[in-house]
C-alpha cells in the first residue's frame, strides 16, 4: 500500500456525500502502520519505523467487535502493517471467529509450519470461515523482488507453501503493477505457480493500483479533474464503493475506509456509532474508487 | 529511494497524504477530526442503523406445511419429483425461490410444471437478467474459466426459453410473505437486500443474521442462489434456511439434490425440515448430452461434485469440496 498524492483537501460541501448502508465489512488497522517490508507501492506507506497508527490490542479489538454485532457486522478484515506483527494476532482471531468469518492480508512472511498448523487449527474450529490472503507482486524474484524487498519472493513463497501443507488455502493478491497480472494469460501463470508448490484449487485476486505514492512519481499524480463533484451521484447510487458498507477501527479512532487511513479528514469519530454518517468523496483516491470499482475485499 | 531509506524514513514521522508531518501534528489534526457523539446521540444512530425497512409484500397463507425449494436449473426431472414428494409429505403449497434455467437441459419444460403444480415462484437473479435481455446471469465471477461456464449455461438457456416464458419470469414477484402456523416467513432469492447476494452458511454469522431479521420484521428468513443448503437456528428463535437447489447436487459428493419443508408446531413454533431428493439422474445426463451441453456439467449431476463455478465458495465450503 502507498501514500496518496493530493494536495490539500477541497472546501468541504463540493463533493457528493455516500451513506453508509449497512456496516457488512469492519476493517481493523490490527498492526498499525507497522510493518517488516516498505514496498514501493504500499498506500499506507507502512515500514518498520511508521508509527502514525500503532497495533491494536485484543481489548479494543472486542470494544468494537462488539459494537460491530450490535449493527448486524457480515465479516471482519485484518490488515496492517503487517498483522502477525502483533503479538495479539491469534488471540484476535480466535475472538472474532466465534462471532464473524475473518480475513487476513498478510505478506507472507511470518507464515512459520507452526503457525500455519495454528490457524488450519482455528479455521477448523470456527462455524465461519477464515481467509488469508498473501501478497506477492510477480512470478519470479525478478518481478517480484524489487517492489517488496530483496529475497522476498523465495520467503513469501515459502508461507504460501506452509500454509498448503497445513491444508489452507490463501488467495493469492497480485496489484496490477505487474502489468499482465490481470490478463487470463497473466492469471494463468499464477495459477501455474501455485499448482507448482502443491496448491491444486489456487485462488487469485488482482487489485488496481491507486496514482499514488511512488505510483504518482512513475506514472503521475491525479489531476485536478480527477474528482468526484456534487451532482455526479450515478443512478444506481454509490453501492460499488465500498465505503457504503465497512468502516476502519485503528488505535487513533474510526475511519470511513482501509485507503485513507493517512488522511486525518477521513477520521470520522472514536466509536463506531460515531462513525455511521455520511463521508463526502472529496479525495482523489474516491474518484479511482469509483472508476475502477476498487474494492480491497477478497 | 532505497529499500533501506524507505524502511528508516518515517523515524518521529507520519505520511499525511504525500507529505511526511512530524507524528504529533497528524495525531493532532486527526483527534481534531470527526464528531463523537452523547450517549444518547449514540443510541439514537444505532437505533437508526438498525431500524424496520419499509415493505408493503402482501402475506399469504396461512399454511400448516409447506414446500419451498430453490434454483430448478433447468432441471425438470427434479421438479417433477419434488412435486410428488411434497404432496406425498402433505405440503399444502409449494413455493419456488427463482433460478429456474441454467445449467440443465431444454428450459421450456420446467414450465408447465410450474403451472400445473401451482408453484408459487419468486424472481432469481437468472429470471431478471433473462426477461430484460441481460447478456449473461449478473454471477460475478472473476475467473476465466467460470466465466467461460457461466456463459455457455446462460447462453443456452436464453436461446432456449421461449419469449412468453421470458415474459411471465419477468412478471414473477421479487419477494414474497408466507404464513406458517403463527411465524411469519420472508421469501427471497439471494438475501432481502439484493438478489444476487450469497447467504452461505460460513459467511453468513449470527449477528448479521438477526440483524437482517430484525430489519426485515419476519420470524425466517428462506433463500437459495448458493447452491448450498444449511438451517441456523438463530438465538432469538428465528429461523434461516437456505433451502438449496433441485437443479444440481450440493457438492457432497451424493447424487441427490435438496429442498425444504416448514412446519407449523403446536404452540406456534416452526419445524424446520431439510429433505434430500433422488430423481432420474441418469436420464438428466443423458439429456444434457444429447443437447449439447459441456460434459463438466453432466460430472456434477452423475458424481454429486461441483466443477465449475466454484470461486464463489468461502473457505469453509470451498474445504469441503473435491475440485
Ligand atoms: S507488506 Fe503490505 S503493508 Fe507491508 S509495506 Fe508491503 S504493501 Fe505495505
Ligand atoms: S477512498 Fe474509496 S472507499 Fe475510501 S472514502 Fe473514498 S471512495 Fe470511499
Amino acid at each position: 500500500m502507498n501514500t496518496l498524492a493530493t494536495e490539500q483537501l477541497p472546501t468541504p460541501g463540493t463533493a457528493p456525500g455516500v451513506e453508509l448502508r449497512a456496516l457488512d465489512t469492519l476493517w481493523f488497522q490490527v498492526a498499525g502502520t507497522v510493518c517488516n517490508l516498505a514496498c514501493t507501492h504500499c498506500f499506507v506507506s507502512c515500514s518498520p519505523t511508521n508509527h502514525t497508527h500503532e497495533m491494536l490490542s485484543l481489548a479494543a479489538v472486542e470494544r468494537s467487535l462488539a459494537e460491530a454485532t450490535a449493527l448486524g457486522v457480515r465479516e471482519v478484515y485484518f490488515t496492517g502493517g503487517e498483522p502477525f506483527l502483533n503479538p495479539e494476532m491469534e488471540a484476535i482471531l480466535a475472538a472474532t471467529l466465534k462471532v464473524a468469518p475473518a480475513t487476513v492480508l498478510t505478506n507472507g512472511l511470518l507464515l512459520s509450519p507452526e503457525r500455519a498448523a495454528r490457524l488450519a487449527a482455528l479455521a477448523a474450529g470456527s462455524e465461519y470461515s477464515l481467509d488469508l490472503r498473501v501478497s506477492l507482486d510477480g512470478w519470479d524474484a525478478e518481478s517480484n523482488d524489487p517492489i517488496r524487498g530483496a529475497g522476498t519472493f523465495d520467503r513469501i513463497l515459502a508461507g504460501v507453501r506452509n500454509l498448503a501443507a497445513a491444508g489452507l488455502n490463501p488467495v493469492l493478491t497480485v496489484t496490477d503493477v505487474c502489468r499482465e497480472a490481470s490478463s487470463d494469460a497473466g492469471k494463468e501463470r499464477f495459477f501455474a505457480l501455485l499448482r507448482g508448490i502443491g496448491i491444486d484449487r489456487p485462488r487469485l485476486k488482482v487489485l488496481p493500483v491507486f496514482q499514488i505514492g511512488a505510483e504518482a512519481e512513475r506514472a503521475g499524480a491525479y489531476e485536478s479533474w480527477q474528482r468526484l463533484r456534487a451532482g455526479e451521484t450515478p443512478e444506481d447510487g454509490w453501492d460499488h464503493l465500498q465505503c457504503s458498507a465497512c468502516r476502519m477501527v485503528t488505535d487513533q479512532g474510526v475511519w470511513v475506509c482501509p485507503i485513507l487511513v493517512n488522511e486525518p479528514a477521513a477520521r470520522m469519530g472514536s466509536t463506531l456509532a460515531d462513525a455511521l454518517g455520511p463521508f463526502a468523496l472529496d479525495h482523489p483516491a474516491c474518484w479511482t474508487c469509483h472508476v475502477y470499482g476498487v474494492s480491497c475485499k477478497t | 529511494m532505497t529499500e533501506r531509506e524507505r524502511m528508516a524514513l518515517h523515524r518521529g514521522l507520519a505520511t499525511w497524504g504525500e507529505r511526511l508531518v512530524p507524528l504529533a501534528d497528524f495525531r493532532r489534526a486527526a483527534a481534531a477530526a470527526g464528531r463523537d457523539l452523547s450517549p444518547e446521540e449514540r443510541a439514537a444512530a444505532l437505533r437508526a442503523a438498525t431500524a424496520v425497512l419499509p415493505d408493503t409484500t402482501p402475506v399469504e397463507g396461512p399454511w400448516s406445511r409447506i414446500a419451498v425449494c430453490g434454483g430448478i436449473y433447468n432441471n425438470h426431472l427434479g421438479l417433477a419429483a419434488l412435486l410428488d414428494d411434497a404432496a406425498r409429505r402433505g405440503a399444502e403449497a409449494v413455493y419456488c425461490l427463482g433460478d429456474l434455467g441454467g445449467f440443465g437441459p431444454s428450459p421450456e419444460k420446467v414450465w408447465p410444471l410450474l403451472l400445473q403444480g401451482d408453484v408459487r415462484t419468486i424472481q432469481g437473479n437468472y429470471e431478471e437478467s433473462l426477461a430484460s435481455g441481460r447478456e449473461d446471469c449478473n454471477c460475478g465471477y472473476t475467473d476465466p474459466r467460470d466465466n467461460h461456464f457461466a456463459a455457455v449455461s446462460y447462453g443456452y438457456t436464453a436461446r432456449h426459453a421461449s419469449a412468453d416464458f421470458k415474459a411471465w419470469m419477468g412478471r414473477l414477484p421479487m419477494r414474497r410473505r408466507v404464513r406458517v402456523g403463527e411465524r411469519e416467513l420472508l421469501l427471497v432469492h439471494g438475501s432481502p437486500r439484493r438478489i444476487n447476494e450469497f447467504l452461505f452458511a460460513s459467511t453468513a454469522p449470527v449477528p448479521f443474521l438477526e440483524t437482517l431479521l430484525d430489519r426485515n420484521a419476519c420470524d425466517a428468513l428462506l433463500c437459495t442462489h448458493t447452491g448450498l443448503h444449511w438451517h441456523r437456528r438463530l438465538p432469538s428463535g428465528r429461523d434461516v434456511v437456505n433451502v438449496g437447489v433441485i437443479g444440481r447436487p450440493a457438492n457432497d459428493g451424493t447424487t441427490a439434490v435438496w429442498y425444504a419443508l416448514l412446519d407449523a408446531r403446536p404452540g406456534g413454533g416452526l419445524a424446520v425440515e431439510l429433505v434430500p431428493l433422488a430423481y432420474d439422474h441418469p436420464a438428466l445426463a443423458a439429456e444434457m448430452r444429447r443437447e449439447g451441453l459441456p460434459e463438466e456439467f453432466v460430472e456434477t449431476i452423475l458424481t454429486g461434485w461441483w466443477t465449475t463455478c466454484l470461486e464463489i465458495l468461502p473457505a469453509r465450503e470451498r474445504a469441503l469440496s473435491r475440485y
